[in-house]
Order: structure tokens, then C-alpha cells, then sequence
């Protein structure tokens, strides 16, 4: 019972973490029209800057702070320096070119921060746990994650659906050229989206920093994770990214966690252990198949034209 | 001489540039530029069937690498299990191939666009992490293949030259079922359902199938590289097939040209000698190979067969 509460509330984690990653993928994508490899290098960026800043002032949370503003600007001079001319070509063109984005920050992180990983070590309030039902108890952080996942993603459908700059967003989204000629800045918008984009990328890798290490390519094999759920989700749509995302994240988590011991139960005990790592990996990839097969526009699709 | 054009006289020449290398390396003594130009003719390829379904077909796949692992996998797994002549390890890796090809091209193959691209990225990365979890076959570090494919006489894998020539025999024979293939009737349907699906299909074609076929073909290409791959190297990981990988062979066609038959192999070489030029100048590389890619997306159409085939008109 305990353990099925502990990894039910890891993936929910898991899959909120998820959301912010793959909501920045989507708004650009949705958007812009852009399809940003890089993304998963603006996750690992938020990671390294909080490492670095929590270590120079000392506070996790003045870090984290710090590293989310790094990100967002980074973010922006990114789409001001390369990615805005990107816009309107090929979608080839995006993934070549982001793919060379990735491989420049890979080895600027290289450079900089060297090939060792970096820890960063969380404050000892956000280490007690935290009694969550009568005789259960969580990692304080882990539920911090969740809640201000939570939070976030409620802010980003309140400002995408209530706030005038979010009506231009979707305005924008729909029909990019009326938009420009009712006199909206669509350049300045479109940065802004990116750079939000990035923060959340970049707040998905600060949060995740303290459970996993800091480490070069640790928005890569994520990024794939959030292409999935974008998939599963329907492009553009921030309501299908965030069912997907926990839906993806659960599946993972709990596969991870269940499948062996139901795989012994059928299999032989040399057989399962074998099987089991390989299936558990395999669980989400045969979801999206699942999904395509039966819906091959994703279970959300954004209303698009 | 009206047809001889720059493209036509550079790629003329690096063929014959390939196939004379194993001479030069002879007598110059230089044992790294053969084993250098064998991946590189290995890699040329998969880029080389890559391009068939990427440029003449019009379907983008960021999963090729996959292919190169499972025909690597299955020398090197058959190997392991004590099934050491190529006579069955090659068919089998081709067939694997296929077969894979043929499940993921048809799931792959309901969608279209951006979808595609991060499907097969997806399914690839599956690939990867099934052959992490392959404990019997080591995992995450990968496995030796202690002895390389035995085609009882025939011909001696363990000889540097002739391992070079059966690559770039596979190479040439690829490229000419290529043309073939590009030129037949089968060619030209997959060709018109890259500019115009719709219309393909309301003239009659059963466009899915069209592109399943040449799908499959393409993987069971690549699925060869891999099989050769594994040869070379003694010794197959799952970080073959990375995705990383697979982004490089997109980059070598595109910088080679895409939906030209010699692009790709221009594109191999120029690709893997700038690696390996770069490398030597510095360990951090990719600081400069990354910003290079950007530059070659934003101002380089065409590839280099498209700035050849400039030359030419101006």
C-alpha cells in the first residue's frame, strides 16, 4: 500500500515534470511553427545554472530563482540570434539546425563546467518528509515539485485563456498574418513565447536537479519523453501536453517500478529479469503506438484551421 | 563535352578517389586512412539509403541509426551464440532490418510532417534502450564480436583491403538499386507522392503501401551498413544506434545533397573528414561543428551538389 502511493505520487511528479517540458515544446511548436531539438539543451542549461548560482549565494532557492531568469534569458537571445531566422522554412531545416544548437551547448557545457556532473545539494527543509496520509510519508521536495508544477500550469492556463497578451497568443497561433496586420508586434510576441518556453524548460531541469545529477545530455533522452507525449497529446494543444504528460509519466514510473515483480509471476525467474528492464522501457514507446494506431492525430488535437 | 558538369567531374573523381585509396595506403605505409575511408564508405551507405526514402521519398526519419544497430546486433548476436558464417549472419541482419522497417514504417507511416520525425526519433530511442536491457548480450556496454563474419574462402573479412572492397562493392551495388529504383515506374510513383500525396491518391495509387515498400527497402540498406559496421568495428553497443547518430546521418545527406544519387556519399566524406579534422585541431569540436550545421541549414541550400551544380549555370 505504501509503495503504491509513494510511486503513484512519483509519477504524477515525474509526469508534472514532464508537462513544463513539453508545454514549452508544444506553445513554440503550436505557435511558431518551429520544432526546437534544442529544448532539451535549455532543460540542461536551467539544471547547470541552478547548480552554479545555489552555490554562489548559498540558497536553493535564490539559485533556482536566479537560474530561472538565466534561462529565460538565454531563451530569448537564442531566438534573437538564431532560431528567428528559422521561421517559416522547412521543418528539416528546424531539426538540422537545432540538432547543431545541441551539439554547440553540449560541448559549451563541456567547456565550461567540465565532464563531471554537478550536485546540487537541497536545503534540510526540503529534505524531512512529509506525512501525506495517516502512516505515510513523502520527500517534502518531491511534493514541493508537484505543487508548484501544479501551480505553474494552472498560471500558464489562466494566462493563456484570461489575460490579453494570451488572447494574442492564440490569436497568433491561428492566424499569424491578421494578427501582424491588426498592428501586434508579432516579432516581440514571438520571442516573449519563446522565451517563456524556455523557462519552463529551464524550471523542469532546475527541479529535477536535485534528484538526478547534473550531467551533459540529461535534456536528451527527457526531450524524447516530452516528442512522445507531444504525439500522444496532439500537437499545439496545452491541454492535451498536460493529460498526456501525467499519463506517460504514471505508465513509466509505475511500469518501472511494478512490472518486474508481475512479470515473475508469469515468467520464470531468469526470464523476467531479463524481460523486464527492456519491457518497462518499451512501455511508453508501445503506448504511442497504441495511440496511432487508433488516433493517429493525437487524443487532443488542438483546433487547427 | 556539353555534359560534363562540376558535379559530375567531382564526383567522378572521388569515386575513383575511393576506389584507388587501398593503393595509396599501400604505398604510402598509412594503415589509419584505410580503416578511416572503411567507416566512412559504411557510413556513406546508410546516409546513401537514407537519402532514398528522405529525399526521393519525401519521408523525413530521424530513426535510421536503428537499422545500423540491429544488423549490428545480429552479426554480433549470432556470433556470440557460436553461428559465425556470414552466409547466414548477413541475411539474417538484412532480414531483422526489414522486419523492423515493416513494423515501424507501418505505424510510422499514418502520420505525416513533424509527427513522423519525432515518431521515428521515438521508436529509435526504444531500439536503443531495448538493446541497453539486453543483459546476455551486455547491455549498456555493448558486445565484442570476437570473429569476424566467416564467408568460408570466399572472401577474408580480417583483411583490411578486401574488408574495404566488399564495403565499397556494397556501396556501389546500393547506389545502382538506388538509381534503378529512383528510375523505375515504382521510383517515380514514391517521387510523385512527395510533391503532391493527395493527388497520387486520387489518381489511383495506394499511396501508404507505395511508401511502406520503399520504407522497408531503405531499412533493409541500412540494416546492411550495420552488418558491415559491426565488422569493422569488432564490437557493437547500443550507442549505435543513438539518436545523435541519426541526426549525423540526416546531416550528411542534406550537406551532401538530398535527393541526389552522389549527394550523400559527398556528403559521408566531407561530413566524417571534417569530424576527424576538427578532432585533431581541438577536443571540443563540436563547439565549432554545432554553429557550422546552423550556418549550412540557414545559408547552404542544396547541399554541396546543389553549390556545385551553381557553378555550372554562372
Amino acid at each position: 500500500m505504501l509503495l503504491v502511493v509513494e510511486q503513484f505520487l512519483n509519477g504524477l511528479q515525474f509526469g508534472l515534470l514532464l508537462f513544463l517540458l513539453a508545454a514549452g515544446l508544444t506553445l513554440v511548436f503550436g505557435i511558431m511553427d518551429l520544432v526546437n531539438l534544442a529544448h532539451g539543451s535549455l532543460y540542461m542549461m536551467g539544471a547547470y545554472f541552478a547548480a552554479t548560482f545555489a552555490a554562489w549565494t548559498g540558497s536553493f532557492l535564490l539559485g533556482a530563482l536566479l537560474a530561472l531568469g538565466a534561462t529565460l534569458i538565454l531563451g530569448i537571445v537564442l531566438e534573437m540570434s538564431a532560431l528567428r531566422h528559422l521561421y517559416g522554412r522547412d521543418h528539416l531545416d528546424h531539426v538540422l539546425a537545432t540538432f547543431g544548437l545541441i551539439l554547440f551547448f553540449n560541448e559549451a557545457v563541456r567547456l565550461i563546467w567540465g565532464p563531471a556532473g554537478l550536485a546540487l545539494p537541497l536545503p534540510a527543509w526540503l529534505t524531512v518528509p512529509v506525512p501525506i496520509l495517516p502512516g505515510i510519508h513523502y520527500p517534502a521536495y518531491r511534493l514541493a515539485i508537484i505543487v508548484v508544477a501544479l501551480l505553474v500550469a494552472l498560471l500558464l492556463y489562466l494566462g493563456v485563456m484570461r489575460t490579453r497578451i494570451g488572447m494574442l497568443i492564440r490569436a497568433g497561433a491561428s492566424n499569424r498574418e491578421m494578427i501582424g496586420a491588426l498592428g501586434i508586434n508579432i516579432k516581440l510576441l514571438y520571442t516573449l513565447v519563446f522565451g517563456l518556453g524556455a523557462a519552463l524548460a529551464g524550471l523542469a531541469g532546475l527541479m529535477q536537479a536535485p534528484i538526478l545529477t547534473v550531467q551533459i545530455g540529461m535534456g536528451e533522452n527527457i526531450l524524447i519523453l516530452a516528442f512522445v507525449i507531444i504525439v500522444i497529446g496532439g500537437i499545439g494543444s496545452i491541454r492535451g501536453a498536460f493529460l498526456a504528460a501525467i499519463f506517460v509519466g504514471m505508465i513509466d514510473t509505475l511500469g518501472r517500478a511494478f512490472l518486474p515483480n508481475l512479470l515473475r509471476q508469469v515468467l520464470s525467474g531468469a526470464a523476467a529479469s531479463t524481460a523486464a528492464p527492456a519491457l518497462s522501457s518499451m512501455l511508453i514507446y508501445l503506448l504511442m503506438a497504441i495511440v496511432l494506431v487508433v488516433r493517429p492525430e493525437g487524443l487532443f488535437p488542438a483546433n487547427r484551421r | 563535352m556539353k555534359n560534363l558538369t562540376v558535379s559530375k567531374a567531382v564526383t567522378a573523381l572521388m569515386l575513383a578517389g575511393l576506389v584507388l585509396l587501398p593503393l595509396y595506403s599501400q604505398a604510402s605505409g598509412n594503415v589509419f586512412i584505410l580503416t578511416l575511408f572503411t567507416r566512412i564508405v559504411i557510413l556513406a551507405l546508410a546516409a546513401a539509403s537514407l537519402n532514398l526514402i528522405m529525399g526521393f521519398g519525401g519521408m523525413m526519419s530521424f530513426g535510421h541509426a536503428a537499422y545500423l544497430g540491429i544488423g549490428g546486433y545480429a552479426v554480433g548476436m549470432l556470433a556470440q551464440e557460436g553461428v559465425g558464417s556470414g552466409f547466414i549472419q548477413f541475411p539474417v541482419a538484412l532480414a531483422a532490418s526489414a522486419l523492423y522497417a515493416l513494423v515501424i514504417g507501418a505505424l510510422s507511416l499514418r502520420t505525416r510532417g513533424v509527427y513522423f520525425i519525432m515518431i521515428t526519433l521515438a521508436f529509435a530511442q526504444m531500439a536503443y534502450y531495448v538493446a541497453s536491457g539486453l543483459a546476455r548480450y551486455g547491455g549498456d556496454d555493448g558486445l565484442t564480436v570476437y570473429k569476424r563474419s566467416d564467408f568460408s574462402g570466399l572472401i577474408n573479412l580480417g583483411n583490411r583491403t578486401q574488408f574495404y572492397y566488399l564495403c565499397l562493392a556494397c556501396l556501389f551495388g546500393v547506389l545502382f538499386l538506388i538509381w534503378r529504383i529512383v528510375n523505375s515506374r515504382f521510383g517515380l510513383v514514391v517521387q510523385g507522392l512527395r510533391s503532391n500525396e493527395q493527388r497520387m491518391q486520387a489518381i489511383g495509387f495506394p499511396a501508404k503501401r507505395y511508401q511502406l515498400v520503399c520504407f522497408v527497402i531503405s531499412g533493409t540498406m541500412c540494416g546492411l551498413a550495420g552488418a558491415l559496421l559491426a565488422n569493422n568495428t569488432d564490437f557493437v553497443s547500443p550507442a549505435v544506434m543513438y539518436w545523435t547518430r541519426s541526426g549525423d546521418l540526416m546531416v550528411m545527406v542534406i550537406l551532401g545533397g538530398m535527393g541526389t544519387l552522389f549527394g550523400p556519399v559527398v556528403g559521408a566524406v566531407v561530413f566524417l573528414l571534417l569530424e576527424e579534422f576538427l578532432s585533431q585541431i581541438t577536443e571540443y569540436w563540436a563547439l565549432i561543428m554545432g554553429p557550422l550545421l546552423l550556418l549550412i541549414v540557414l545559408f547552404g541550400r542544396g547541399g554541396i551538389m546543389g553549390l556545385l551544380g551553381r557553378f555550372n549555370r554562372g
